[in-house]
This record gives structure tokens, sequence and C-alpha cells, in this order.
């Protein structure tokens, strides 16, 4: 990286001067139903019930899915057990690998329409679900298929096999991408699937579903459940699933590992984080802004891993605020169809009546709150983007997962005080550390209890990478060879 | 018994079976102890019963020496795993006679035993250095970035033993803990007290950091729902548990998204088949970390 330290070459003023021409996603070219209900035994099914879900960028409704029922869950998992027994299991794990790599093929072949669906359904800027969405969910299918047919050769000296049925439920913060890492895994490791997505982000899923029909996956071996939570606790609560794999909140994922007490169920937990990202004096500062900007405003700070604790060094404090506040004033916030958007819409109402209570939270504690001073769409659910200064610890914008666009920026002396604060959290997902030497660098990133950690960057994900927490953040992790274990039975 | 003044015999000294908590030998702050008898009726020692302090003092203990004990080199917990196994080795005769006369084992039964538990000494031992490597690896992502994932330790770790194996399906499940860095409380039940006893002396004489491993002897049903809902154990491994117990475990531990691992019971000669050693019975209490750095001039 770069050592030379450089002021910004453009002036807020001259930033705010030059105004971008909107570049607009077409929408033309994109097809999708008025009603889905779910995706059993290989076709969509109807269901009893439905729900409408929106666009948060303008409240307008997309489409209606199905409020998946017990029954519609008992039979989608009956049809996952038919594809396990009549198929899946029975399949050459080569003839696997190649359904895998098939759907990723498919997937980069419709890669435009399912990222403008996928801003469409859950907000976030195009930019973000067409270079990093659609490009990683591909890429997972395709990482994994390879696994299928050498899956004995990933543990060394262990027996391996499939465990059935895996119940899968999903949030909306990256809807393709969190059906791709929990499927691609399952399928290649021999399992079969019911996957829940969250019930304000469907809309790909169902894409999804007909990227299989149209790959020729055998009926049952993923099944699609709409609905919301209560969906969701009757599909891991199901006596014939053997897994459950579950990405979102901490709280909810307590509460799926209580009800599955006693169960013999398998279980992974993907979940909630607080992430340190730490500046020390000598990093390079200007790397070091950007991969604090994207750390925490990367899909509106909807992200389980995001850097949404600044620990800088007190020497550079000052520094880091200015030119934190001028990256600021150069964010565009709106409509996440323009190719221009850096932040998008916020998923949904709930999720912004929660950031707003937060904002005023920082403030009531008695922080210093900078937001961005951009004008925000009069329709759709926006918030501008914002840090607070001057937060302490137990302040509630620094304990607490906001999973919105708002950073807590505080402030070390020594590198183990740095240490200490980054893993003074219940959670334990990710870390960032930016410095010159490699020497700290190692040995912060060794002493930090988190299960990703990001030397000089932030935010970077690849399937060959396994992601996943420590402590509070959950147990089991998703991409790379580890991503394996959470789907098979070893022996040996 | 008869008394010396009746056989001109020497007067015996006998142990006094307490704890081992922080590297130390204290009583059960309860004070409460149960009288011993072998399988003839006869008295062989009082036992300490642990309480619910005495586990939450070990915790202490275990976290205290956690850190110190992941920061050490591979290699030298290779070694003092590998020295636990010849202070072992230099007590097989004691330790296969606490297992006849307190245990009821056969003198055979009791030998192989203690032959198989240090053999998983040193099979474990063998393990430190070797995990990362094994369990590890880069990653070759598609960027330029050096990205590479190893296993670190859990933390600390709760550990119950079954009935069926005092010493060997202790250190069946104590050894893969402790290998990769974890910091252990083992609870025992009190009859396995003299043997348990006797395997902390052997640790407390291993170079083994004081606190790494802290053994009580006591009762599952008052100790196990303290540990399932305890906010500083990060991971827990029972052996045995009945479905009432699995569910109170797992169902407690959840308040902190805590490990739970879990095995069935299994008699000494059981737990002695090669099947009982094995990597993943190490991995349980691992986390995977990955780390990531942009390569480029």
């Amino acid at each position: 990286m770069a050592t030379k330290k450089q002021t910004p070459t453009t002036p807020a003023k001259a930033a705010s001067g030059w105004q971008y021409e909107p570049a607009l996603e077409s929408t033309d070219h994109v097809r999708f139903e008025k009603r889905y209900g779910h995706f059993i035994d290989g076709k969509f099914t109807a269901a009893k019930s439905y729900f409408g879900a929106i666009n948060p960028a303008t409240e307008e409704q997309l489409a209606e899915f199905g409020q998946g029922s017990a029954a519609e869950v008992d039979a989608a998992v009956k049809s996952a057990r038919r594809g396990y027994e009549k198929y899946w299991s029975k399949m050459a794990p080569s003839e696997r690998a190649k359904y895998l790599y098939r759907i990723a093929r498919i997937i980069q072949e419709q890669a435009r329409e399912l990222a403008i669906l996928e801003t469409m359904n859950g907000g976030k800027p195009i930019k973000e679900s067409r270079d990093v969405d659609l490009p990683l969910a591909a890429a997972h299918f395709f990482y994994y298929a390879g696994w299928a047919d050498k899956l004995q050769y990933a543990f060394g000296g262990a027996q391996v096999a499939p465990l059935g049925v895996a119940g899968q439920v999903i949030p909306w913060n990256f809807p393709l991408l969190m059906a791709a890492w929990k499927i691609a895994p399952a399928l290649a490791c021999g399992n079969t699937v019911v996957l829940k997505p969250a019930e304000t982000t469907p809309l790909t899923a169902m894409k999804l579903a007909e990227i299989f029909q149209e790959a020729d996956l055998p009926p049952g071996v993923v099944n699609f459940v709409n609905g919301d939570g209560r969906t969701g606790a009757a599909l891991v609560n199901h006596p014939d699933i053997n897994k459950v794999a579950f990405t979102g909140s901490t709280e909810v994922g307590r509460a799926i590992q209580k009800q599955l007490a006693g169960t013999g169920k398998r279980l992974t937990l993907e979940l909630g984080g607080k992430g340190a990202n730490i500046v020390f004096d000598d990093a390079a500062l200007d790397q070091a802004i950007e991969g604090i900007i994207s750390g925490i405003f990367f899909n509106q700070g909807h992200v389980c891993c995001a850097g949404s604790r600044l620990l800088v060094q007190e020497s550079i404090h000052d520094e880091v605020v200015r030119r934190l506040t001028h990256r600021l004033s150069t964010l565009r916030v709106g409509n996440p169809l323009d190719k221009n958007t850096d932040v998008g819409a916020i998923n949904s109402r709930a999720q912004l009546d929660k950031i707003e209570a937060y904002l005023g939270y920082g403030v009531e504690d008695g922080a210093v709150r900078h937001s961005a001073p951009c004008p925000l769409p009069g329709r759709g659910f926006f918030v501008a983007p914002t840090f607070f200064t001057g937060v302490a610890p137990a302040h509630r914008i620094a304990a607490d997962e906001i999973f919105g666009p708002v950073l807590s920026v505080m402030t070390f002396r020594t590198p183990e005080e740095a240490v200490a604060k980054a893993n003074a959290t219940p959670y334990g997902l990710s870390a960032g550390i930016w410095t010159d030497k490699g020497a700290k660098l190692f040995a912060v990133a060794s002493q930090l209890k988190a299960g990703v950690i990001w030397g000089n960057s932030f935010n970077r994900f690849d399937a060959t990478s396994p992601f996943g927490g420590f402590k509070e953040s959950g147990f089991g992790r998703e991409g790379g060879r580890q991503g394996l274990l959470p789907y098979l039975e070893v022996r040996g | 018994m008869k008394s010396p003044a009746q056989t001109n015999m020497r007067l015996t000294v006998a142990k006094t079976y307490k704890l081992f908590i922080g590297g130390a030998f204290p009583r059960t702050e309860s004070g409460r102890s149960v009288a011993l008898r072998n399988r003839s009726g006869e008295f062989v020692a009082n036992a300490s019963r642990a309480s619910r302090k005495d586990l939450r003092e070990a915790v202490v203990a275990a976290r205290k020496a956690a850190e110190g004990w992941a920061g050490r080199t591979a290699y030298l917990r290779s070694q003092i795993l590998y020295r636990a196994a010849e202070m072992m080795e230099s007590r097989r005769a004691s330790l296969a006679e606490t297992l006849v006369k307190a245990h009821g084992k056969t003198a055979k039964a009791a030998e192989a035993e203690v032959s198989a538990s240090i053999d998983r000494l040193v099979w474990y031992a063998g393990w430190c250095d070797k995990l990362t490597q094994v369990l590890g690896n880069q990653n070759p992502v598609a960027g330029p970035f050096f990205n590479m994932s190893s296993p670190e330790a859990t933390g600390v770790v709760v550990l119950f033993a079954g009935e069926s194996s005092p010493l060997l399906g202790l250190v069946s499940i104590v050894a893969p803990a402790i290998c990769s860095g974890n910091a252990v409380v083992a609870c025992s039940p009190i009859a396995h007290a003299p043997i348990v006893i006797d395997f902390a002396e052997v640790l407390a004489t291993s170079d083994l950091p004081a606190g790494v491993v802290n053994l009580l002897t006591g009762n599952r049903d008052e100790l196990l729902p303290t540990a399932a809902t305890h906010r500083d154990i990060d991971a827990i491994g029972a052996v045995g548990l009945s479905m009432e117990e699995q569910v109170l475990l797992e169902g407690g531990a959840s308040a902190t998204i805590k490990r739970v691992w879990l095995d069935a019971d299994r008699t000494s000669s059981a737990w002695a088949v090669a099947d009982h050693q094995s990597l993943y019975r190490i991995t349980p209490f691992l986390e995977v970390k990955t780390s990531w750095h942009p390569m480029g001039l």
C-alpha cells in the first residue's frame, strides 16, 4: 500500500458544486409475477394467504408472496426429504457438481436482471448488487460445485456423509447472496434444502427458483417457503429436518438455539456484529478513510460485519474526523437504481425507525452527530449517512448493533488499549486494522476475537474465504473449505 | 480395618481428596464431603462435593489462564502435554492401584486404562503444532489479496465427564480441548474423586500453567444448570447426558450462544478404541479466523 500521505485534492466546496446527472439503470428488461406462493417439489405452488413486498425506495408494492403456514412448510420439508431420498443422495457426486456449475452459469447469464430486481426489492445501490452481490452469488455456486465430487479430500483422513434435509432462514440485507451462501454448500455436500427468504426481500429467491427449473434441478432438491418469522419458526422446528442454518439477529439466533435444545439437529448461526475498525497513526490515511466509509456505509450499513465502531489513535483523531467530514459530504444518497448512488434506501420502515431512534440515542447519550448534508428523496426510506464523535463505549450507539449507516468514533492511545476496546463486546464477527507496520498488524490481528480480520481493507468477501463469528456472533463458517463442515457428518 | 496397636502395622497416611482449581488443591468452599466406599463397602475416602461457587471460581481461574495458554507456542504446548504423559508414566503403578482399590477395576483393566490414558495424552500432544496446518489454509480469493484461515482456541471450555470411565473418559475429553489452547474446567462424578485427584497431581507436576485444567468432583444436576447459563464460559462439552439434561444445557447455552458438544457415555475399554481419539474431537472447541491483506506495490 502507498505510504505517502496525501491531503484530499478536491475541497468539499468543489465536490458539492459539481452535480452528477442521473444515470438510471433501465428496468424495462426485468419481469416478475404479480404474485408468488412458494416453490415446492420443483413447482411454484399457491399459498393460503399472501402479503405484499415493496420497493423501499418508492414504497410501491412490487408483488405478493405467500405467508407460509405450518402445512405449507410441512409440504416443503416432505418434498425435500423425497428429493434427498429419490434423487440427490443417489446421484453420482460428479453429477451434483455439474448441476451446481450449471446454476452458477445461469446466474451469470441473468446477472443484470437479477441485480436490478435485487436493488428494486432491497434498496441497495445498483452498483453494489451488480458488482458485489451477483458476482459473489455466482462464485459461491461455482466454487462449491467443484467440491461436490472432492469431499473425500476436504478433511484429511475423515469419512464424510451428508446430513439430510437442511432448513435455512436468511436475512434481507443480501437476499440472493445469502441464498447462494446457504444453498451451494448444502447441495455440494449432498443435502437437500428448504429455505425461507426474508419477508421484505423474497423476489430474487423466486427468480432463483426459476433458474433451478431452467437448470432442470431434480424436484425437491431446493424448496422455498415464503413468509415471516412464524414461517421460519415452523421450519426450524419441523421434526424431519436434520440441520438448521440461520443468518440474522443475535436475538432470533438465541431463540432458535433454545428451541433446538435436545433435538439433535445440527445448527449454524451467523448473527450480529459490532465490528471495530482500528486506525493507527502510521496508517495510509487516504486508503483508511475509504475503508472506514465502505466499512460502515456499504449497503446502507445493513451488514452484520460492518465496521460500526471506529477506533482511531488519539494523535490522528482530528485529522481523521476532518477527512471523514469531507468524504461524507461527497456521498450520493438516493435512487438505488442510479448507477452513481453510493447509499441507497433503508430496507424497511421498521429498520428506518430503528436507525432514527439510535440517531436520537447518540445525541441523548452526549455524542456529537455529524450527518451528511445531502438532500434525501421525498419518498421511500432514506437516512443521511452519519458518524458520531465523542462516543463512550457505554453509549447505546457504541454497544448495540444498529444495522444502519451510523458510525461511532472512539479513540485509543496504545495497541493494547485498541485490542481491549475492540474485544469489549459480546460480538466477534469482524474487525479492521489500518497500519503500515506488518509486525503490528499481525500482533493485533492475533489478539482480536473476531472471525474475519481485514488488514488495510474492509468488507471484502470471496467464495473461497470462510466467514463467520466468534462469541455471540454465532458459530460455523460459510465459504471456503471450512464452509463444508456445517453440512457434513465427519468421522475419523 | 485393623489398628496398628493390634498388628504392629504402620499407620497409613490417608490422602485428603480435594478439588484442583487454579493449580492449587482447595477444599470445596461448601465444606461438603461424601464418604466413598468400595464394592465391599469399605471406606475409601471422603471426596469433595463441589458447589456452584467452586465452579464459578474454577471458571475465573480458567479465564485467567486461557489467553496465556493459547498464546504459548504450539511447540511448547505440545511439550507440556507430552510432559504430562511422562508424569503419568512414572506414576503408572500408583494410578493403577487407585483404579483397583478405589474404583473396583481388575489389575489388568486398571493397567490397560492407565496405559491408554498415557497414550492418548501423547497422541493429542502431537496435534498441538499440526492443527493449524491441517485445519487452516490459504484461500485463493479472486483478487489481489493475501487471505488465510486458521483455527484458534474457543476460550474457556467446561466439560462434564461420563459415569463409566473415571480416568480414560476424562483424559479423552480434556486432552483434545487443551491441546489447541483452551482452558478447561472438567467436572467428574464424586465417585471418581480418587483417580481424578491423582490425575490432578499428574497435571500439577507437568509444567501445565495453573488454571489451564481445573478438575472438580460433584453432582452434575447441581453444576450443569450453572454452567449452562454462566456468561463467561465459551463452550460446554458433556458426556452421557439424559434428554432432560440436554434440553437444559442447550437451552441455557443459548443465552450467550455457547458452543455445545455432546457425546455418549462409554466404558474404558470402549474409550480405548482408536475411533475415540480424533482430530474431530478437537474441532468442536475451535474458531476459524480468516485474515485478509491487500497485495500490491
